[in-house]
């Protein structure tokens, strides 16, 4: 031990640490006192939040601190106060009516916000985040609907499904005309390609238009009407628009008319409460399609 | 010399003495002269704006705030005077912060850290304790003499150390209160606070700030400076050679001694300096620097220094300013026997200026003209384009209309483009086609969700822009916003 206090540098008139490098002597020059008091307590400070507060990891949970505090606790109570600030309204959303809640900016914007979120969680694995689908799932933005695009049809098929088994399910079924023999291929080409025609499409060379109609009007326009229009009573799509669920190129139309076509949407009812589904159908209705 | 040394030379570090330097307390002496009066001057402006300005009322009308200069954070508004800013406004606060920084750099190239000392929150509230202090406990001398004092305390000690801390302690808590008056309605605030029926948190904050300004002001004083503000450490880079600086002019003051020697060694024809070494200057320091030992990082720049050897200097019979606002180049230019020179005006000030005249300008121009009635358009991304079954093609925008204005207004919103858009806005029925009409209350926003049509042999090949208008149908204030139609 040797002591360096001593050793006075001779332009400052300060001791040196006793280090040098490169013949530089590195000056003595302490921090403040006040300084170094505040370093400690901040020291004991955070040994008292490892006491007072839930922090060590223990093997099966973890130290629970004093006074009970737990910001999991603090996040329920959180929740419970914010559901109960949101009571009101969304009571209002349950009680009021489909158009009334559209005529009705905040209540607009509150069932839009609640309905997205909603959406975001249940709705968006087939229908894309933002309703945009995907083929065989419904583009919910477009104007194309299968059961109905108004407010209440489309809360009907929310709340109730198509094919989900539920009892006022939307019941109807695209036929495998392929597949159960009713028409042989060549038909089916033929066929598919009259659709196509339906909505202005190019068609295959050498193909019958005539025998097209007549196929067309022997199996078809039971469900899909006498001009291709649809039905929405039986989810029959309009094969004369621009839109189709599962593809207007000749393939999947091959495919669609082989094999048949049976979507489910599943019923929501029970899953979520009636104000949900409200919200739901208002959100759904606004993002463009709602008729 | 260098000399390289063996590391095993080196010595060990494990007995370096204390990891702490105690503090050398200062006891700054009055002082009376031309920067002291500037000083109180100063601080009487800075202080009372302070504590007063949210008393200063401004009719905006009813309903509206009627505080000149209120933050008011529930609301996400801020008024100052005829101003009022929304939160997307905020970058006039970023403009008015870098302005604030340059014009720091533009007094540090003029004269040095003046800020510091006479501006400074810190420089100003410490010079009010050390005003209470010296006229409770006495000047420098009797404070030194109270504190080295081992004696059993008197009655008349402990009287003055209580009246001391709190009349500081009265102005600490001023300072907070003013300081959450600018937060809420100041004459009720004032109000619930001496009722105690205020919201808690302006207790807390003027708990906060009532502690904080007893401890800086109070004790921490020149630490503050020296030890937690990074400015004096940055202003060294900003200064330069034309600076002004409180400087020790050594060029006439070296070498010191006695006003009785000085005279002798003069008739003797010997250099003498004006400096008697009376330490007035170092006596008067509220650092505690002596600044004859050339420009310290300590040092922020009041000039009590220069007031005090004024003093001397008018006493010995000597020119004053042997201290004074100086450069090293004009010390230089009188030991040549050249006139001093100052230039004010140089490139460094003229950028500095000339940045804070363009933020500045740029700033008022667009505060001057901007519109009380805002739109902001968002397009919808997911997904950013639909085709409906007539084949044409759909674009969604979310779409903010922001009416900034104090009474409400019926807005009319119209698109426009080269694909002849249709617009519909959910949740409103339009009275004419294509053009609804919407009411957005006083002072607030609304979102609506829009969706725009091209007809389908308009549809375009590839994304082309789209401009929202929208218009107050009573004065015919309008605003507009593009954004683009997305085709699928």
């Amino acid at each position: 031990m040797t002591d360096h206090s001593s050793d006075i540098d001779s332009v400052s008139g300060k001791s040196t640490t006793g280090h040098q490098w490169d013949g530089i002597k590195e000056l003595n020059t302490p921090l403040p006192r006040w300084w170094v008091i505040t370093f400690y307590l901040t020291i004991i400070w955070s040994i008292g939040y490892w006491i007072v507060y839930p922090a060590w990891p223990l093997i099966q949970s973890n130290t629970t601190g004093m006074f009970g505090y737990s910001s999991r606790a603090d996040v329920a109570v959180e929740l419970a106060n914010l559901e109960k600030i949101r009571g009101d309204k969304m009571a209002a959303l349950g009680t009021a009516s489909l158009v009334d809640i559209e005529k009705d900016p905040a209540l607009l914007a509150l069932a839009r916000a609640k309905g997205k979120t909603v959406f975001g969680d249940n709705c968006a694995p087939c229908h894309g985040s933002g309703g945009a689908g995907a083929k065989g799932y419904p583009n919910l933005n477009d104007d194309d609907w299968l059961w109905g695009g108004t407010l209440d049809q489309i809360m009907q098929t929310i709340q109730f499904g198509a094919r989900s088994g539920h009892a006022k399910a939307h019941e109807g079924q695209m036929l495998a005309f392929g597949k159960d023999g009713v028409l042989k291929p060549d038909e089916i080409v033929t066929v598919a390609n009259y659709v196509r025609s339906l909505s202005g499409l190019s068609t295959r060379n050498g193909y019958d238009a005539a025998k097209g109609q007549k196929i067309f009007a022997e199996n078809c326009v039971a469900c899909h009407g006498d001009n291709g229009k649809g039905n929405l009573e039986v989810g029959a799509p309009n094969l004369t628009d621009k839109i189709s669920l599962y593809g207007t190129d000749e393939a999947s139309l091959i495919e669609t008319i082989s094999q048949g076509r049976a979507g489910v949407m599943p019923a929501w009812e029970g899953r979520l409460d009636p104000a949900t589904i409200k919200a739901m159908a208002v959100y759904v209705h606004s993002l463009g399609g709602g008729k | 010399m260098n000399k390289t040394v063996n590391p095993n030379e080196l010595k060990p570090v494990d007995d370096v003495g204390p990891l702490y330097a105690p503090r050398q307390k200062v006891y700054p002496q009055s002082v009376s002269g031309t920067f002291r009066r500037i000083k109180w001057g100063l601080m009487a402006i800075c202080l009372g704006i302070y504590y007063f300005l949210p008393f200063v009322r401004w009719n905006r009308g009813l309903g509206a705030p009627s505080q000149a200069v209120l933050i008011d954070l529930p609301n996400s508004r801020f008024y100052f005077f005829f101003i009022e800013l929304w939160p997307q406004e905020v970058y006039y606060f970023t403009g008015l912060l870098i302005v604030a920084a340059v014009a720091l750099f533009l007094m540090n190239s003029v004269g040095g850290r003046i800020w510091c000392g006479y501006l400074c929150p810190q420089t100003v509230w410490t010079d009010l304790f050390y005003a209470v202090e010296r006229l409770i406990e006495g000047d420098r001398r009797e404070r030194m003499k109270k504190a080295k004092s081992s004696d059993p305390l008197k009655l008349e000690r402990v009287s003055e150390i209580v009246l001391k801390h709190s009349i500081w302690l009265m102005i600490a808590w001023w300072t907070g209160g003013a300081w959450v008056l600018y937060f809420n309605d100041a004459p009720t605030l004032v109000k619930e606070l001496v009722t105690f029926q205020g919201p808690m948190l302006a207790y807390i904050w003027i708990g906060i700030l009532t502690a904080t300004t007893y401890i800086l002001a109070g004790y921490m004083r020149e630490q503050v400076c020296t030890y937690m503000c990074p400015w004096p450490r940055i202003q060294a880079a900003l200064t330069d050679e034309w600076a002004l600086n409180v400087t020790y002019r050594y060029d006439r003051g070296e070498k010191r001694t006695s006003v009785k020697k000085a005279a002798e060694l003069r008739a003797l024809g010997q250099q003498v300096g004006d400096c008697v070494d009376c330490y007035q200057c170092v006596a008067v320091c509220p650092t505690g620097i002596d600044i004859r030992n050339g420009p310290q990082m300590e040092c922020i720049q009041c000039g009590l220094c220069i007031d005090a050897c004024d003093n001397v200097m008018a006493k010995i019979g000597r020119p004053k300013r042997l201290i004074g606002y100086d450069n090293d180049i004009n010390i230089h230019r009188r030991q040549e026997g050249k006139a001093p020179i100052y230039r004010i005006v140089r490139a460094r000030t003229i950028v500095y200026s000339a940045i804070i005249a363009a933020i500045g300008g740029f700033m008022v121009y667009t505060l001057a003209t901007r519109s009380l009635l805002d739109v902001n358009v968002l397009h919808d991304r997911n997904p950013v384009a639909v085709k409906l079954s007539d084949g044409s093609i759909r674009n969604a925008y979310t779409v903010r209309l922001l009416n900034k204005s104090g009474y409400d207004r019926a807005i009319a919103i119209d698109v426009e483009g080269p694909i002849n858009p249709t617009m519909h806005v959910v949740g409103v029925d339009s009275v004419t086609p294509d053009r609804p009409i919407i009411v957005i209350p006083r002072d607030s926003t609304s979102e609506l969700r829009l969706l725009v049509t091209a007809p389908a042999e308009n549809n375009p090949e590839k994304s082309i822009p789209v401009r929202f208008h929208v218009m107050d149908i009573g004065l015919g204030v309008a605003a507009s916003a593009t954004d683009n139609f997305v085709a699928p």
